[in-house]
Parts: C-alpha cells; sequence; structure tokens
C-alpha cells in the first residue's frame, strides 16, 4: 500500500547533460510532426468560425419551444420550467386558449439567455415536452443586452439540430 | 458512542452533550460562560484522543431555524482522526449579544483563514486570533452577510482596493524586516499607507530600505541570509532597498484571480501576504434559496475543471441527509465520470503549470486528449464545463450506448500523450532543476495546515477519503495511494501522474463490472418520475408537480460528508430544516487551505519558483473563493 514517487536525481549520470533530454525530447515532437503533417485532418483544432463543431445529441443549446400541428406552442403555461430555473430567468405570462380542449397558453414566454445558465432543468421539469434545448446553437452575439432575451416567435421559429419528429 | 467521548461527557457535565450523528459523534458545547471556558479545553481533549486535524470550522445561523437551538450561531469543527479513519463534529454554540469564542489558531495553522471566514460571513470573533481581518468580502463591507437577516439581495458599494500593507507590515516585523520607528509611525492615526513605497504622501512611512544608516538594520539582516552569505562581498550593495510587488489579482500566471503582496530582495521574496475574494460570489447565501437540485448547476461552478465531482459530492451528502442509497449502477457510473474527471483535471493542472515553466509542448499534447475526455462529457451529459450531471438520488442520464468504450479508447490516448509527456520532462534536467527542493513541506506542517488530496500526500500521508471514508462503492476497486517523500514542488507535481495511472486502474475495474439497472433507486420523494409516467398517468404527473415546486424534502437535521475531489477533500456541511431547500450549505473547498499557505511556503524561494509552486498546488479561484 506504498506507491512512492520515484525522485528523480537531475544532476546524476545522463540527466546531468542537459543536452541528452533535449535530443530524446526533439525525438518526440518529430514524431508528433510528421504524425501531424501526414494526416492534417486528424489534427483536434478547427478553423473557426469557417468550420463550427457540431454538437451531439444531447447538447443543451439554445431553447427551443415545440410547437403544435398549427403552429402554436404546446405549452400550457403551467410555470414549471420558470420555477425550477435555478437562474430564474424564464418570465411567462399565461392566457386563456380560445380552444376550450386547451387550458391555458403562454401569451409571453421569455428567456433572458445572458442569466441562463443551460442547465437543462426546464427541460427535465416540462411535464408535456413543450420545451428543449435541442437546437445545437452555441454562440450567441448580440448587439444590445436586450436582444439576448428570447421571446416566444423567435424560441418557437428555432428548429432542432437532430430534425427529430415534432 | 466511543467511551473517551464518554469520558469527556463526565468531565464537563453540563456543558458538554456528546450525541451521534449520522457522520459520527457530535460534540456539542452549550452556549453558557463555562462552556465557552471549556472549548480550548475540550478541543484538547480531542486533540489527545487522536483527532488531530481541523478539517473545517464553519459557522450557523439558527435564526428562523424551525427547531429551538440552545444559542442563535454555532460554530462547528470537524476535527478528524486520520489513522482510526473517524470524525467528530464539535459544535460550540454561541448567543446573539457579541458572539465570540476563543481562537484555535495557536493549535492549527488551518485554522487563521477558517476563523476570519467565519468572523467575515456571520461576525463571531475569535479572541486571540492574529489577525481578524475579512477574508472573503471586500474590506469596506458592511454586515455579515450569512447571518439570516441580512438580506439576499441588497447591494453595496465598495470602492477602494486593500493595499494589504497592514498585513505586510506584521510580516515584516515577523521577520525583522522592518525599519526601526516605521511601527511608531504605522500607530498614528490617519496615515494612509501607500501601495508603492516611492509615491506615499509626504509624512507616510516609507517601508523601502533606503540606503543610509537609517536601513542598516535591514541590509544586514538580508545579508545574513544563507543564500545571500555565499555572495561575493560586492554584491552586498545590491540588497538595499525592499521592493513591493503584486503578483495577481489578474495576472495569467495565477490562472485564476489570486493576489499575492510580496516583498523582494532581488527576485527573491523576503514576505508574502495573500488575498482572495475577487471571485467570491456568495455560493453559501445564494443556494439556500435553491431547492436542493437547483444547488446542482452552482457546484459545478466551484472547480470548475472537474465539475462533476462537485455534482457527485453534493448529491452524496444529501442523499446521506435523505438517508437514501442510490443504486449500484449510479455508483459505478459515478465513480468512472469522478476518476475521468480526476484525470482531467491533473492534466489541467500538469499542462498549465509546465506552460508557466515555459514547456508549451506538453501543454498541447495534455489538452488533446483532455478535449477528447470533454467530447464525451458533452455527449454524456449535455455540457462541456458545467455539465450539471448529478441528481439528488441519481444522474441527470443514463450512460448512451457505446460510451463506455469511448472512455476506454480515450484513456489509452491519454495515456498515450502522458507517456510522451513523461519522456519529454521526467528527466529533463531543466524542469527538475525549477521543482526538486522548492517550497517543502513537511507532513506535520501540511497536516496543521489542513491541507488533502494530492498536497497532503505529496508531503507522505496516505491519506484519501476514498480510502478512508468509502463511498460509492470504492473499497471493491484495487487501487493504490502514492505518496511522496519530501513535499516539495517536485512531489506534488509528479504525484499526479501517480494518481492519473490509479484514476485509470479504477476506471477499467469499473467499466469491466458495469452493473445493469436504473439510475434512480425506487424512492418516490426523491426522484423524479420516468417522463412517461409525467406524461401518461396522473399519479406520475402529480409526483413530478410536488417535486418540481417544493423540491427533494429533506427532514430537520445536519451533517458533514466529504469526498475526494481532484484537488482533495471536497467537504459539505448542509443543515435540513424539512423543506424543499437547504437551511445552510456550507461548502469546504480544498483550494482554500491550500493557497491560505502559498505565501509563507513561497518566502525565501524566487518569484518564478513561486509561480511553480502555485501551479503545483492547483489552486481554483472558482473553489477558493465559492
Ligand atoms: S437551462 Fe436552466 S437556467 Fe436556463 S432557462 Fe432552463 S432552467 Fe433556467
Ligand atoms: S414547463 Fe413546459 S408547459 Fe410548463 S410553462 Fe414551461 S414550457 Fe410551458
Amino acid at each position: 500500500m506504498s506507491l512512492k514517487v520515484e525522485r528523480v536525481q537531475g544532476d546524476r549520470g545522463v540527466e546531468s547533460f542537459y543536452l541528452w533530454n533535449v535530443v530524446q525530447g526533439l525525438a518526440v515532437t518529430v514524431r508528433h510532426a510528421v504524425t501531424n503533417l501526414r494526416a492534417p485532418r486528424a489534427v483536434q483544432t478547427t478553423n473557426y468560425p469557417e468550420e463550427k463543431k457540431v454538437m451531439p445529441p444531447g447538447y443543451r443549446g439554445k431553447h427551443r419551444l415545440v410547437p403544435r400541428p398549427d403552429g402554436s406552442p404546446k405549452c400550457t403555461a403551467c410555470m414549471m420550467c420558470a420555477t425550477v430555473c435555478p437562474a430564474r430567468c424564464i418570465n411567462i405570462e399565461a392566457g386563456e386558449h380560445p380552444d376550450p380542449t386547451i387550458e391555458k397558453f403562454p401569451v409571453q414566454f421569455d428567456i433572458d439567455l445572458l442569466k441562463c445558465v443551460f442547465c437543462g432543468y426546464c427541460v427535465e421539469a416540462c411535464p408535456v415536452d413543450a420545451i428543449r434545448m435541442d437546437s445545437g446553437v452555441y454562440t450567441f452575439a448580440e448587439f444590445n443586452r436586450s436582444d439576448f432575451v428570447a421571446h416566444k416567435e423567435q424560441l418557437l421559429a428555432t428548429l432542432s439540430q437532430w430534425a427529430e419528429p415534432r | 458512542m466511543n467511551e473517551t467521548l464518554q469520558q469527556i461527557k463526565e468531565r464537563f457535565q453540563e456543558a458538554v452533550a456528546v450525541e451521534s450523528g449520522r457522520d459520527g459523534d457530535v460534540v456539542v458545547m452549550a452556549d453558557t460562560r463555562s462552556a465557552r471556558g471549556a472549548l480550548l479545553e475540550v478541543i484538547g481533549k480531542l486533540r489527545d484522543l487522536g483527532f488531530t486535524v481541523l478539517t473545517d470550522l464553519a459557522g450557523i445561523d439558527y435564526l428562523q431555524y424551525p427547531i429551538q437551538q440552545p444559542g442563535r450561531f454555532a460554530v462547528t469543527y470537524i476535527l478528524s482522526d486520520l489513522k482510526r479513519r473517524q470524525r467528530v463534529r464539535l459544535k460550540a454554540y454561541v448567543g446573539a449579544q457579541d458572539p465570540v469564542l476563543p481562537s484555535v489558531t495557536h493549535l492549527w495553522q488551518a485554522a487563521n483563514w477558517l476563523e476570519r471566514e467565519c468572523w467575515d460571513q456571520f461576525g463571531i470573533r475569535f479572541e486571540g486570533h492574529p489577525n481578524l481581518k475579512r477574508l472573503l468580502n471586500h474590506h469596506e463591507f458592511v454586515g455579515h452577510p450569512l447571518r439570516k437577516d441580512y438580506p439576499m439581495r441588497s447591494r453595496q458599494p465598495l470602492s477602494e482596493n486593500d493595499s494589504l500593507m497592514d498585513e505586510m507590515v506584521v510580516r515584516l516585523r515577523q521577520k525583522g524586516l522592518l525599519l526601526p520607528g516605521i511601527e511608531a509611525q504605522l500607530a498614528t492615526p490617519g496615515v494612509r499607507v501607500s501601495d508603492h513605497g516611492e509615491e506615499a504622501a509626504p509624512g507616510s512611512p516609507s517601508f523601502g530600505a533606503r540606503g543610509g544608516a537609517a536601513s542598516a538594520a535591514v541590509v544586514e539582516r538580508i545579508t545574513a541570509l544563507p543564500g545571500v552569505l555565499g555572495e561575493p562581498e560586492f554584491y552586498r550593495d545590491l540588497h538595499t532597498e525592499l521592493m513591493f510587488l503584486n503578483i495577481g489579482p489578474s495576472h495569467p500566471a495565477t490562472h485564476g484571480t489570486l493576489r499575492a503582496l510580496v516583498a523582494l530582495d532581488g527576485e527573491t521574496i523576503m514576505a508574502a501576504v495573500g488575498e482572495i475574494g475577487y471571485l467570491h460570489r456568495g455560493f453559501e447565501k445564494s443556494t439556500e434559496v435553491q431547492t436542493y437540485n437547483g444547488v446542482i448547476p452552482y457546484t459545478d461552478r466551484l472547480n470548475y475543471v472537474s465539475a462533476m465531482m462537485n455534482n457527485f459530492a453534493y448529491c452524496k451528502t444529501i442523499e446521506k441527509l435523505l438517508d437514501i442509497e442510490t443504486t449500484e449502477r449510479t455508483k459505478a457510473i459515478r465513480v468512472v465520470i469522478a476518476e475521468l474527471s480526476r484525470i482531467v483535471d491533473h492534466l489541467v493542472c500538469i499542462g498549465a503549470n509546465l506552460v508557466d515553466l515555459g514547456a508549451l509542448t506538453n501543454y498541447w499534447y495534455l489538452f488533446n486528449v483532455r478535449e477528447k475526455a470533454y467530447d464525451i462529457f458533452d455527449r454524456l451529459t449535455g455540457a462541456r464545463l458545467t455539465n450539471s450531471y448529478g441528481r439528488i438520488g441519481g444522474l441527470a442520464r443514463d450512460f448512451y450506448p457505446g460510451c463506455g468504450d469511448d472512455i476506454l479508447r480515450v484513456l489509452k490516448e491519454t495515456e498515450k500523450a502522458i507517456a510522451d509527456v513523461e519522456q519529454l520532462i521526467s528527466h529533463n534536467r531543466i524542469l527538475l532543476d525549477r521543482l526538486t527542493g522548492i517550497s517543502a513541506v513537511t507532513a506535520e506542517e501540511a497536516l496543521s495546515r489542513g491541507w488533502t488530496g494530492p498536497l497532503l500526500r505529496a508531503s507522505g500521508v496516505d491519506y484519501d477519503v476514498r480510502k478512508a471514508f468509502p463511498y460509492d462503492g470504492y473499497e471493491q476497486y484495487d487501487f493504490e495511494i502514492p505518496t511522496g517523500t519530501v513535499g516539495d514542488t517536485y512531489d506534488r507535481f509528479f504525484i499526479r501522474f501517480y494518481e492519473m495511472a490509479q484514476s485509470a486502474r479504477i476506471i477499467r475495474q469499473a467499466l469491466a463490472k458495469m452493473p445493469a439497472g436504473p439510475i434512480f433507486p425506487d424512492v418516490k420523494t426523491a426522484a423524479l418520475p420516468p417522463k412517461d409516467d409525467t406524461y401518461n398517468n396522473i399519479e406520475g404527473l402529480m409526483n413530478h408537480f410536488k417535486l418540481i415546486f417544493e423540491g427533494v424534502k429533506v427532514p430537520p437535521g445536519e451533517l458533514y460528508d466529504s469526498y475526494e475531489a481532484a484537488n482533495g477533500e471536497l467537504g459539505f456541511l448542509v443543515v435540513a430544516d424539512g423543506s424543499g431547500k437547504p437551511f445552510r450549505n456550507r461548502c469546504r473547498p480544498p483550494s482554500l487551505l491550500a493557497y491560505a499557505a502559498f505565501p509563507e511556503i513561497i518566502e525565501g524561494h524566487m518569484i518564478a519558483d513561486a509561480i511553480a509552486t502555485l501551479g503545483g498546488l492547483n489552486i481554483i479561484a472558482g473553489e477558493l473563493d465559492r
């Protein structure tokens, strides 16, 4: 049960010659350089923003509201997402739905993306699968703070990256 | 109850009560004059019994707590016996009127910053503390934010930086580097000490030993130092003046918002003091209004390099409070992910440290594989850094198909990258010369400073929470605890290579026998029902509603629980009041006590070595400042 960290003494034997290890090190770096030159596509970096990384399914990107077949939101304004949100960044205003079979709907549904911590709790909390974070969008840039608040229309128009059936 | 604790009980009669909590024995000190007087004696007795390490010290404010308590505040001392693997939680109650307790700084160096934090957050004074100054909040801050009557959202304008000169003067005095006559000037009210000795207003003291007769004492002192003594005579003229320099708070080499004010003689640090709090965001206060699950995204931001370990640490604490056990599958997944996170954390530590030392190539090799590990986290949890993967009782998601194979593949690549790096550095004399013998910390000192994790192990103490207080089934895995011998930067740096190898061993074992089954235990009061139930049956929907609106309800109680995070013992002291929200969340970050030691252990070394030491301590500001 005793694994000891080995103490390499820098001033003994071959190690005392600085150059020997430099040569050894060069062997490693040159090997890497040759590998990378042979297969430049395998290099880890991407030419952002020309190339963008595609996020895997399940990645928590920008939110979207799932529409019904008629295009109106599936959301029933139950407030569960707004309650569970640790950042308190969802603002919903509920209204009576004209269709008597649907009780309520959100007149207003705003998410402040500057406050959002992208934890995904809202998606987990929604009892009717009306909000998702599967847009795959992970970069936002705006000129005004107010533009970071995503409104209902924008959230409805956002599409899933993985083209799942709605 | 422990027999010896029984003796303590008998000896101190009504001043002391001994209870047994789910986390071990609890010694409770009443809020009376005699009890407060006996506190040091009780602590001394506990030390004699083997509880020689102060793991944590934190306040609790019981105002508005539903169960009547013997005093408004309680200061909790977590004392550990590393040999017998036991802990005792000592609770000293103290009333609202002028709360004051005796300081334990003379027993443990760790108590210094812990008591400062407690004073800062709760306004509890510690008599005999050498420098009871605020720690996390700004020095102009008014009030004590963790008190229950401090409003959550109140704001205060704060303007002036802390020059830290008050602490520096004390330090210089201790080292005998202060000019005679300056102390008297400092005691004069209204004298503002400038950050820069040169630009101080007329009449204000200067700290430089600026040649001439007045500074002779200082010059003499410096030139008597062992390193200086060996120098040729004519170099002596160089040691004439101390220069003050701020390292940080925004310096690329500190890898976070840390500040150290150093007094330099040439490049050698003669005296240093530290300041933290630049990334303090009130983790403990803000999480009091969140549900237990709502705390998890906050824990992501503690040590953000290995966020999921914090998630699991918190979940584990709450599960213990709830007295539920998670499923075997969840335990195994937590082990695999935690160990992978540990590897990632060490990769970042080693890579960044080597950049500071000028060995950039290693950084690329290590960060390449880290990127691949993050790709797995991405797919598994839905986020790269702030994963929020743990849930009270279980996990956010199960493994995706093929996740285990992905992890094994990345593990292999990681091992290759590590082998490359080892070939580059492990016999490289330039690096070895930079690390060997720098800022050595003995085992005894490391224990007194409250160090844990790789830092403590580098000093030769084989304490690991995974072995001492096993959780998540760590006892079934075959792994070893590497230890160092000298406790210098070399040991603190290279021990991480050994730890990564052990983590890889654990991951392989855990993946090989990954149990099938659900990720949540069948506990309706903690686990969200499966989505099918929520969508399709009313019972599931009702349960879902209750859990979302009220949170997981935890019965009243409190306990301290710890987890072996990448940087050491990550502890949570949680007080539950029966509602769905924690009454008090205390986080014991390993980095805090590591950084508390930093200014002292770099004294006598060069600036560049101090940076290497800092890298070896691997301070993560998010966790340090909370
Ligand atoms: S992802 Fe989290 S923070 Fe963002 S809106 Fe949803 S619940 Fe709120
Ligand atoms: S939880 Fe779902 S249904 Fe309820 S308000 Fe949010 S999005 Fe709408």
